[in-house]
């Protein structure tokens, strides 16, 4: 896994973890809403921080498949790959 | 039967945050209206305005990061910012991750919540960018958000909702949870309401020239209530904030009692018999403070002093023989009258809520603050009571019972009574 992406996008996880769930807690397999326990409206803005960090732009269908950390690396990289 | 007493405030308003410095900034007659360059900028025609000055750093003591993330919505923070000091002054604490406290509610009202929030919205919806819009426009826009992110940060498990009657909110959220609790629905009510600052929310005021124009080199004489002068309300922002709870409750948690809520009444003039939009019935004022006396079990002649609504406008003398007529006093009879509104000028959905919390500080302190910018009393006022009921300068007097009323468009009223606490 890329490091320097997946150290960018934990580092946007962190301000939507709650307050029981710690940085230290996000692993590669992480799922957002079961795992992290994020709050499902929380995860529209992690994309939106993520296209502002990334300067990217994410469809829908993205949104859908993005429900792990390791799924949300693999879309910027194709979306960095693409651009 | 049971008994309501109030046990914690908070407040954020334009001449002083917290119950210390607000309560000296009356006593004082410090005032909170100030030139606003960006009302200038825009062009308006009054150019000033009293809204609270919060010090940097304060925010992050009331909200997480993620809440302060593109928080845009003044309201909001002003309201958070009194219902939580309220909450800790009650002695009251958060509940527990997992069980709300089903014995608590809130009732927090206000006009338009979170104007500049959705100013960004509309702008991010009009440039076809809605997808940009984020998980919070939607919270921080809608009426109810202050309720809702209040019921959240402290776990309340009862009614959780937001009144909304122009600038009588505030005192009817009082009322309303009152019924609540006396009904034995809830223990205890977390009540107030917030206003908006910024020119979108004042400048509807603005353009129905109600707003004083001649003071913008000289804010803090504007505010003018039953003053001669008088010229038009200045607008204001802020959030008061009053933990109401039943006495058996108070008296079991060994909390501190601040007063005693007798009841009082609400009512509406129906637009009818004088009354307007924006016109107040006479008798529908009339009606509601007698019907407040019978509803709280009290005789005029009790009411030690009155927060009247006495905005600054050509109606603050109808307003006094309102007063007069209903309670059946004139002159050197009638009881002491004031009006926050010359330090605060008139905060809109957030101006009843300040003022119940100024009018409970008068019986806590024992005071009864002085009326700025009325050397000049109106004569149609002056004909009606005595002038001496109308203290310039704040002075030691234990009120027993004090009297709060306020008006708002839509021709509504609400009344309410608070009693020093005797057990």
């Amino acid at each position: 896994m890329n490091s320097e992406k997946y150290q960018k996008l934990k580092e946007i996880i962190a301000l939507y973890l709650p307050e029981d769930v710690s940085v230290n807690d996000i692993t590669e397999e992480s799922h957002f809403i079961n795992e992290l326990n994020i709050n499902s409206a929380n995860l529209v803005d992690i994309i939106l921080d993520v296209e502002d960090a990334f300067d990217i732009m994410l469809e829908n269908e993205d949104m859908d498949q993005m429900q792990t950390v390791k799924s949300a690396v693999e879309i910027i990289e194709t979306k960095l790959s693409n651009k | 039967m049971r008994r309501v007493v109030i046990t914690g405030m908070g407040v954020c308003a334009p001449n002083g945050i917290g119950l210390n410095d607000f309560s000296e900034a009356l006593r004082q007659g410090k005032s909170g209206v100030r030139f606003q360059p960006k009302l200038k900028e825009l062009q308006f025609g009054c150019q000033i305005a009293a809204n609270p000055l919060l010090k940097e750093g304060v925010k992050e003591k009331y909200f997480t990061p993620l809440q302060l993330r593109g928080l845009n919505a003044s309201g909001l923070v002003y309201g958070v910012i009194a219902g939580v000091d309220a909450w800790n002054d009650a002695g009251l604490s958060k509940s527990p991750a997992g069980t709300p406290d089903w014995d608590s509610g809130i009732l927090f009202g206000t006009g338009i919540l979170g104007v500049d929030k959705f100013r960004e919205a509309i702008y991010k919806v009009d440039e076809h960018n809605v997808r940009r819009l984020g998980s919070t426009a939607v919270m921080q826009t809608m009426a109810s958000g202050i309720s809702a992110y209040l019921g959240g940060i402290l776990g309340c498990g009862n009614q959780v909702t937001t009144n909304s009657s122009a600038c009588s909110t505030g005192t009817e959220s009082v009322l309303m949870a009152y019924d609540r609790i006396i009904s034995g629905n809830a223990e205890r009510m977390l009540v107030g309401s917030c206003s908006d600052s910024g020119p979108y929310v004042w400048g509807g005021f603005d353009a129905m020239r109600i707003l004083p124009r001649k003071y913008n080199n000289n804010p803090s004489e504007a505010s003018r209530p039953m003053s001669e002068t008088a010229s038009g309300f200045v607008p204001g922002s802020g959030a008061g904030a009053l933990v109401m709870e039943s006495l058996e409750s108070a008296l079991h948690r060994n909390a501190k009692i601040y007063a005693e809520v007798l009841g009082g009444h609400v009512n509406s003039g129906g637009q009818r018999g004088g009354g307007t939009m924006t016109a107040p019935n006479n008798e529908a004022v009339q009606q509601c403070i007698i019907k407040g006396m019978k509803n709280a079990d009290i005789e005029s002649h009790e009411i030690d002093a009155i927060n009247g609504h006495l905005t600054a406008t050509s109606k603050d003398a109808a307003e006094i023989s309102n007063w007069s007529e209903a309670l059946d006093l004139k002159e050197v009879n009638f009881p002491y009258i004031n009006s926050f509104k010359s330090m605060v000028g008139h905060c809109l959905a957030a101006a009843g809520s300040i003022e119940c919390v100024g009018v409970v500080l008068q019986l806590a302190n024992n005071q009864i603050f002085g009326n700025v910018n009325c050397e000049d009393i109106h004569p149609d006022i002056t004909s009606q009571i005595a002038s001496t009921k109308i203290p310039l300068k704040t002075f030691s007097f234990k009120a027993d019972i004090i009297a709060k009323a306020s008006f708002g468009f839509g021709d509504v009223n609400a009344c309410v009574f608070f009693k020093r606490y005797i057990d």
